[in-house]
């Protein structure tokens, strides 16, 4: 039965992802981002990584996505019905993909994966917090850094002169 | 709820499910005219790829911390690249008035 609800939450991940690509308002658009990222969540959850789950409604929905909304609103036009949605390229970036696609999936289904026996996948945030400073240090300073950069930079390229 | 009641998904079926994401978040960057909705689809790839890793954790303990610790930047990441792209594209609408990817083309031959 849980796994049914799992695939259930594949599939509506898949829908809501269709309809970030394909709706021509662009705040239904930015709105089934947040139904894919909220859906993520609950995949994560069902993984056993709680914490991710958690920092991912915080992080990724509560301030990335807030922070599209709030650019949506304040530079496009969200409604416009004579602007094409998609450009030229559309045909061929389909047939393309659903032809990679088709290849990739085949490949997938074709490999080896080693067998999931019952490892406990749950990882204490103590755990997390020690690996972050003990064997992860540098990748951890590092995004300390980038993130410091990033908001400078998008302070200076956004502002008025 | 106990370690045994999802383990009865292969991984090769997230592998899929996450393959299918990062399709349709390509398609979006090659189609989509507006620039925010091709942000929302590079959104849509990191998002996929962080589904990924989450669905490895359970091939050993190991691989659990490591795929978290992995996410965790990941996810730290992606907000940056979007405060970044949005900047720009406030820039691109106060400088060239447009936010369509067509109409951004003052360097193309």
């Amino acid at each position: 039965m849980l796994d049914k609800f799992v695939y259930i939450i594949f599939g509506l991940s898949i829908l809501s992802a269709i309809g970030v690509v394909a709706f021509r308002n662009l705040f239904y658009s930015a709105l089934s981002l947040v139904a894919a990222l909220f859906l993520a969540a609950v995949l994560y959850i069902c993984l056993q990584a709680e914490f991710i789950a958690i920092v991912q409604i915080l992080v990724y929905i509560g301030a990335v996505m807030t922070l599209i909304i709030f650019a949506i609103m304040l530079t496009a036009r969200i409604n416009d019905k004579t602007i094409r949605a998609s450009n030229q390229q559309r045909v061929v970036s389909l047939i393309a993909l659903v032809v990679f696609g088709v290849f990739l999936v085949g490949q997938i289904c074709k490999a080896q994966w080693p067998q999931v026996t019952g490892v406990n996948a749950m990882v204490p945030i103590g755990r997390l917090g020690e690996l972050l400073v003990g064997h992860f240090v540098l990748p951890f300073e590092a995004i300390s850094a980038i993130l410091t950069v990033a908001l400078i930079g998008a302070i200076v390229i956004a502002r008025n002169k | 709820m106990t370690t045994e009641k999802f383990m009865t998904i292969p991984v090769s079926h997230f592998v899929v499910f996450s393959a299918i994401l990062f399709l349709i978040g390509i398609y979006g960057i090659l189609t989509r005219r507006n620039l925010i909705t091709v942000l929302m689809a590079v959104e849509l790839i990191l998002n996929a790829v962080n589904i990924n890793f989450i669905a490895f954790a359970h091939l050993s303990p190991f691989s659990a911390e490591v795929s978290q610790i992995f996410v965790l930047f990941i996810i730290a990441l992606a907000a940056a690249e979007a405060v970044v792209g949005l900047a720009i594209v406030v820039a691109l609408v106060r400088n060239r008035k447009t936010i369509l990817t067509d109409e951004v083309n003052l360097m193309k031959w």
